[in-house]
């Protein structure tokens, strides 16, 4: 088993190089600090952490964005394309079927020009690497719904505070209805609110966050108490992009009547829309293409833009076998605010072997 | 032979003794005061055996011991999945505290979770770093803000005096175990207005992997029934 998953790694990242992709490799030990910035605490649920004398807290290397990113700002042209083939390892806290350490194989794409051009090469390359075996593609866009969250009529403070939170679906709700809502303030909160001097009943100020940021914070609040709440109609275009599941030429249809009464999420459904166009002449069967509306709003992915997942057919307990998308947001954490359009997309290989054995019994 | 884990020391022991005392079986160190070698009288084929609190879930989720007296936030904090390793028997009505949240007094602007993740946002925007919060509970708190849906903060692991580290800057916030809230108001901190973490008290717990031959099976039940189980 093990070396047909090698095999097929191997078998995959020759189709990558042959797209035009430079291999990149790795260390497994990665430094904690890194991966925790970008991802939080969460991540030390996922991934294995070490600790060296010298180098402080290190990590397995739960998955290849940080190295990649990492190597392509040390020089990379663009556009520029890149391959990988190795171990990921990831620590399972709820579910002990699962493996703990696993083979990806992946292609990622870093250029500036023509993103749509670029999803499609990606989806359509990944595709490829799995074709013949039993799975079904799911895609959707997050940049949707970011460009919705822009287009609200209401403060930048609280679009931003909605735009954090954008990979948390519940918490992502609750914002919503409150924002959409009068104000419910405790006494303690109003009393602070519309207090002269809100530090009248408090010691000197302990910690490294200054009473200075404290009132920064009273003055914000103040500020969004005045804000009226967001319409129930805005709320209702928010939930109906959400509820959006259909095959991608219907959901576009729908997206187009949406944008009448949200313009400003137009552009991006032009994306959409051109993303399709360079899909369809990648061959893909857009026509059947599902979409859904919150595709890809998990934590620890920040995909903020297209993305997908293959599923094997039948087999519902199956992690995906392969997973990506866009993620523009993550490489401008990593490249410390520089701009580095990136689309990729992972394949497990022991999951096509398994899927292309079951297939061919 | 049943194995039944118990405290090592201090009142946690002593209260754990009481209450097995008032099921009418007296456990008792033997030898020495200082010496950690326990005697179970009053049952048949149950064999104490003295552990520090802190040591009594991993042993019990190794089925080194059938039966453990511990604390059920380290349970919840030490054992993944605790529920499919040891089942919870009793709670023992003692040893009760609470893992909380706390901030400094003059946060007057924080009373909830929702003001803890804004906060966390400004700060790191602020600062360049993530808000630090100490605990020792790294599990339990890592799982309760996720389910609350806070980010940008990060857990600074702090073994005791974990109240000091906001005066030491060190951190920011906490996560601690508080039975009056008395140290956290010396210290300048005060509670989040928040479902509590876990309300924690010593807990009497099976293990589910320990191997029991026929005898024992019939051993745990007849000291089951003796605990009114």
């Amino acid at each position: 088993m093990q070396g047909a998953v090698l095999n097929e790694a191997e078998r995959l990242n020759q189709l990558f190089q042959q797209a035009g992709a430079k291999t990149v490799h790795a260390d497994v030990l990665q430094p904690a600090e890194t991966l925790l910035d970008i991802y939080g605490e969460d991540i030390r649920a996922r991934a294995y952490i070490t600790a060296d004398p010298l180098r402080g807290e290190m990590m397995l290397r739960p998955d290849f964005t940080v190295p990649i990113v990492q190597a392509h700002m040390a020089g990379g042209v663009d556009p520029a394309r890149y391959c990988y083939a190795g171990k990921v390892f990831r620590k399972q806290e709820t579910d002990e079927t699962r493996n703990v350490e696993f083979v990806q194989a992946g292609y990622e794409v870093f250029a500036s020009a023509s993103p749509a051009e670029a999803d499609a090469e990606v989806f359509a390359l990944i595709s490829q690497g799995l074709n013949g075996l039993p799975v079904r593609a799911a895609t959707g866009d997050i940049g949707i719904l970011k460009a919705a969250v822009r287009g609200l009529n209401t403060s930048d403070a609280r679009k931003a505070a909605l735009m954090r939170h954008i990979w948390r679906p519940a918490r992502f709700t609750n914002l919503l209805h409150r924002f959409g809502a009068d104000p419910v303030q405790s006494e303690t909160r109003r009393a602070i609110l519309s207090a002269a001097d809100p530090f009248a009943d408090v010691g000197p100020s302990a910690g490294l966050r200054r009473r200075a940021e404290v009132a920064a914070r009273i003055e914000r609040l103040r500020q969004d108490a005045k804000t009226p709440p967001i319409s129930n109609e805005e709320l209702a275009l928010i939930d109906r992009i959400l509820g959006l599941r259909d095959t991608a030429p219907k959901v576009l249809l729908d997206l187009r009547d949406i944008a009448q009464s949200l313009p400003a999420i137009a552009p991006a459904v032009d994306t959409l829309a051109a993303r399709l166009d360079a899909l369809e002449k990648r061959a893909i069967d857009v026509e059947a293409l599902e979409f859904e509306g919150s595709f890809g709003r998990t934590s620890l992915e920040y995909y903020d833009g297209f993305v997908f997942g293959f599923y094997a057919e039948h087999h519902a307990e199956m992690p995906p076998v392969a997973t990506g998308g866009r993620y523009d947001a993550l490489t401008s954490v990593l490249g410390k605010g520089r701009v580095i359009p990136a689309v990729g997309g992972v394949i497990r290989p022991a999951l096509a072997v398994q899927l292309r054995e079951g297939h061919n019994d | 032979m049943i194995k039944l884990g118990v405290p090592s020391k201090g009142r946690l022991m002593d209260k754990t003794f009481e209450w097995f005392g008032q099921h009418g079986i007296s456990l008792r160190k033997s030898g020495s005061d200082r010496e950690y070698s326990g005697v179970a009288e009053g049952i048949e084929g149950v064999e104490l055996v003295l552990l520090s609190a802190g040591e009594i879930p991993r042993e019990l989720a190794a089925g080194r011991i059938h039966l453990g007296v511990t604390g059920s936030d380290l349970v919840r904090e030490k054992i993944a999945l605790w529920q499919s390793q040891v089942q919870d028997l009793a709670g023992l009505g003692f040893g009760g505290a609470d893992l909380i949240l706390a901030v400094p007094d003059g946060w007057v602007d924080v009373e909830t979770l929702d003001d803890l993740d804004a906060v966390a946002a400004a700060f790191r925007a602020a600062h360049g770093f993530r808000l630090r919060i100490a605990t020792k509970y790294h599990r339990l708190v890592r799982e309760y803000l996720r389910e609350h849906g806070v980010a940008d903060y990060q857990l600074v692991d702090s073994q005791g005096a974990t109240e000091g580290t906001v005066k030491n800057e060190t951190a920011e916030a906490i996560a601690d175990i508080t039975s009056t809230g008395e140290t956290l108001r010396a210290n300048g901190l005060r509670i989040l207005d928040a479902p509590v973490i876990h309300a924690s008290q010593a807990t009497l717990f099976q293990s589910l992997g320990a191997p029991l031959d026929a005898s024992d099976i019939k051993r745990l039940s007849l000291l089951k029934a003796r605990l009114g189980l």
